[in-house]
């Protein structure tokens, strides 16, 4: 069962202040895709890079199953690294181009015949098998490289932001094709991307790091409706949250007009943090309401899709000016230069504690 | 269309080249046929004046890394090809966008591999090519720089005395690090291992391998001639105090890999009875800087190896011991290597660099000297050379289908038929 676990892993640079992965913890499940996500210099790559091997673990520990890795060679972990420039061979044929490693590893022919055919069958190449590269499609090129880190039967597959080099077309369509794959082939999957939609359209579950810290393991729909704290309520979802410092007095805050009733824990963290909470509504949870009934919006920008038209505006608490984007039903959308009251949609508000960040009982 | 160049001081000409076209479909009349390996993206080779220039397709932050990567082991004195340009904003007649494209300078007088052997490639030639890749793996390494796809296609090779000297042409997959973890290391070696028993494996399936030659065995061979290298460069070495000659002995074995040492660690255990030495940052081209540093001349390692033998071998017969060893070697080069040099008529120079021509003359007159049993001397050897050798030889400065000879070079590795071009 090809589990893996980073037990508190650790990287530490050579002179740096701080671990470019701190004291990692994450279990995956046999045949779950995970994705790794987060912003550049998070620590997402470099935590691929430990399992791969690639890169020196300071601190903690790596499994794969049951067998601690941590300190093994790369080619000993039986993991492949998928999307590496796999090069294609002219004059051997397109099943001779999938198996050649195992030829080179020294297996024997019939194993190789078999796992080529089993790869081929999976990517759609049958027919191409005995044919050489040349006949094929550039798609089907790449599908033959993928083909290579098949017929190894590794026992996780690694990817590094395979597709940050295509464009938003050919990546869309390259992304369902991987997963399609991933869900056929079964095999645990790693993951890494900087793009949060690519994470939460992809992954059984998500991993969102910041700053070499895990922020939070979950699925995209659990991510999504209850992120554990102000980064990850910001990070994931498009477009953003918003986030918004609102006074808190005794059990209610105040969005603007609108008087949203807190749990007593809550307003307790609001007390000792000056009466401030920090808010955060999605576009999609913004209702509009009548005057003085929730936070005054000046309209910027209106975004008409059809159905739905966005609306990017600033409000102004405390003083305080913040940019708006809520989804408004786009037959009717507001003006330019209009002001617009919002107010959060019940049981759709998400509180964190202004000091920490943490996530608050709503 | 509003053209972006991101460039090092190049040719403005480069600006004339029709970047409004995809590359794949530029015209025959503004390329040159260069043998071009297997690549994922469109290559194309273009003359401007003097130089050529490989011009390859890609997506624009792969354009943008490769170009930065390539500056920075230029910076380094790393042998690779010289980035030139990256172009981007590039649109086509209907206004559609095209890929950016990366621009470099396809290096004088080296050669794709596939251009290194008639017929087939033989175990020596690609043993030979092997040694060469290895060498710039471990000096990669040794930089902090992990290539991530070394294979003998993403290498261009120079003749350097007898041996081969290899350059870097790709640096897609490379990153640079401070110090390269043993797992980066021992998987970037691995790499090459299968990308070259790949290759050797195509080579096989064309018919270009010769029968004796297994792929994997020689595959193998990267890895330990790699290993071999890497501890011969920085592995510990312990022996007793009174052994300190070993010390003297493992700069010379260096000095000859032609790594400098630019430190050495020596510690002696409590008793002061044994010492473990260990060198640091040992870097290539400590001949070749000599030689540079005495005349003026770049040329590959082995080469000024060569060189700088003929310079002692010079100053010994001149009983010179008095003067400076620059006045010497400018004499040397005055009297011994330039006029070898001009001996070769001017339609001639695009055969071989001159350093490899000096070497060639050298062992020329050896092999007169052996059969006439005298020295024949060396600007005889010279003309000899010149009328029974060099007139035979292909040219390299470029190896270009329209002007050498009727070789038909593999320009594209994708068509059937392969004619590669005589060594």
């Amino acid at each position: 069962m090809a589990t893996v676990t980073f037990d508190k892993a650790t990287r530490l640079f050579p002179g740096a202040e701080r671990p470019a992965v701190d004291a990692l913890d994450i279990e995956i499940g046999d045949g779950e895709f995970l994705v790794l996500v987060g912003p550049s210099g998070c620590g997402k790559s470099t935590s691929l890079r430990m399992l791969a091997g690639l890169e020196d673990v300071n601190g903690g520990s790596i499994r794969i199953g049951d067998r601690d890795v941590t300190n093994l060679a790369p080619k000993d972990r039986d993991i492949a690294m998928v999307f590496q420039n796999y090069a294609l061979y002219p004059h051997m044929t397109v099943g001779e181009n999938m198996g050649f490693a195992l030829k080179i590893a020294g297996e024997p022919k019939d194993k190789i015949r078999e796992r080529v055919a089993e790869a081929a069958k999976i990517l759609d190449l049958e027919q191409y098998v005995d044919r050489k590269p040349k006949a094929l499609s550039g798609g089907q090129r790449q599908r033959v490289a993928m083909g290579r880190a098949i017929v190894r039967s590794p026992q996780v597959f690694l990817m590094d932001e395979p597709l940050s080099n295509l464009d938003a077309k050919l990546r869309v369509q390259t992304r369902s094709q991987i997963a399609a794959l991933q869900r056929r082939l079964g095999v645990t999957t790693v993951y890494v991307t900087h793009d949060q939609v690519e994470a939460m359209t992809m992954g059984d579950r998500v991993a969102v790091l910041k700053d070499g810290i895990l922020q939070q393991v979950d699925t995209p729909r659990n991510m999504y409706d209850n992120p554990k704290n102000v980064f990850v309520a910001g990070f994931i979802g498009s477009p953003a949250m918003n986030l918004l410092q609102v006074d808190a007095e005794g059990g209610t805050l105040h969005f603007g007009g609108a008087n949203v009733p807190i749990p007593r824990e809550t307003a307790e963290v609001a007390d000792k943090a000056g009466r401030k909470i920090t808010v955060g509504v999605r576009p999609e949870d913004m209702a509009i309401v009548g005057d003085g009934q929730g936070l005054k919006t000046v309209v910027n920008l209106v975004e008409e899709l059809g159905a739905d038209a966005y609306v990017y505006g600033t409000a102004d608490v405390d003083g305080k000016p913040y940019d708006i984007i809520a989804r408004v039903d786009g037959r009717k959308p507001p003006e330019k230069g209009e002001s617009v009251h919002f107010a959060p949609k019940e049981g759709h508000i998400h509180l964190f504690s202004t000091e920490t960040g943490e996530r608050l009982k709503s | 269309m509003a053209l972006q160049l991101l460039a090092a001081p190049s040719d403005p000409a480069l600006l004339d080249l029709p970047w409004g076209t995809p590359l794949e479909d530029w015209p025959a009349d503004q390329l040159v046929a260069l043998p071009r390996g297997l690549s994922r993206h469109v290559v194309r080779f273009v003359r401007i004046g003097e130089a050529v220039y490989a011009v390859k397709e890609i997506a624009e932050n792969a354009a943008l890394r490769e170009y930065g990567l390539l500056r920075q082991l230029e910076r380094r004195d790393l042998p690779a090809v010289e980035a030139v340009a990256v172009v981007s904003g590039r649109v086509d007649d209907s206004g559609q966008p095209l890929d950016p494209a990366l621009v470099t300078r396809h290096l004088q007088f080296s050669l794709p591999y596939r251009a290194l052997f008639s017929s087939t490639l033989r175990a020596d030639t690609a043993k030979r090519l092997l040694d060469a890749l290895a060498a710039l793996l471990v000096r990669l390494h040794t930089a902090g720089f992990y290539w991530g796809d070394c294979s003998f296609s993403n290498t261009l090779f120079r003749r350097d005395a007898g041996a081969f000297a290899a350059y870097l042409v790709d640096a897609e997959t490379g990153e640079l690090h401070g110090n390269l973890s043993e797992g980066q290391r021992t998987y970037d070696v691995d790499l090459a291992r299968t990308n070259i028993a790949g290759e050797l494996l195509d080579l096989d399936a064309g018919g270009l391998l010769h029968s004796s030659i297994d792929p994997v065995e020689i595959a193998d061979l990267v890895v330990e001639r790699y290993q071999d290298l890497w501890r011969e460069l920085l592995g510990a070495e312990t022996f007793d105090t009174g052994e300190r000659y070993r010390i003297d002995q493992r700069i010379r074995r260096l000095n000859e890999l032609g790594f400098d040492v630019a430190e050495l660690t020596i510690v002696t255990d409590i008793d002061g009875r044994t010492v473990q030495l260990e060198p640091k940052v040992v870097d290539a081209g400590h001949h070749s800087r000599r030689l540079l540093r005495l005349t003026g001349l770049d040329v590959e390692e082995n080469q000024a190896r060569r060189l700088l033998n003929d310079l002692d071998a010079y100053r010994a017969a001149k009983d010179v011991q008095g003067e400076s060893e620059e006045i010497v070697a400018h004499r040397w080069v005055d009297e011994a290597f330039e006029p070898v040099v001009r001996a070769v008529p001017k339609d001639m120079r695009g055969k071989l660099e001159p350093a490899e021509i000096f070497h060639e003359v050298l062992e020329h007159r050896w092999f007169l000297s052996e059969r006439e049993g005298r020295d024949v001397g060396l600007m005889p050897a010279a003309l000899s050379y010149v009328a029974d050798v060099l007139t035979h030889k292909p040219d390299e400065q470029a190896v270009l289908g329209s002007r050498i000879g009727s070789p038909t070079v593999e320009a594209d590795p994708w068509v059937e038929d392969d004619e590669p071009v005589e060594p």
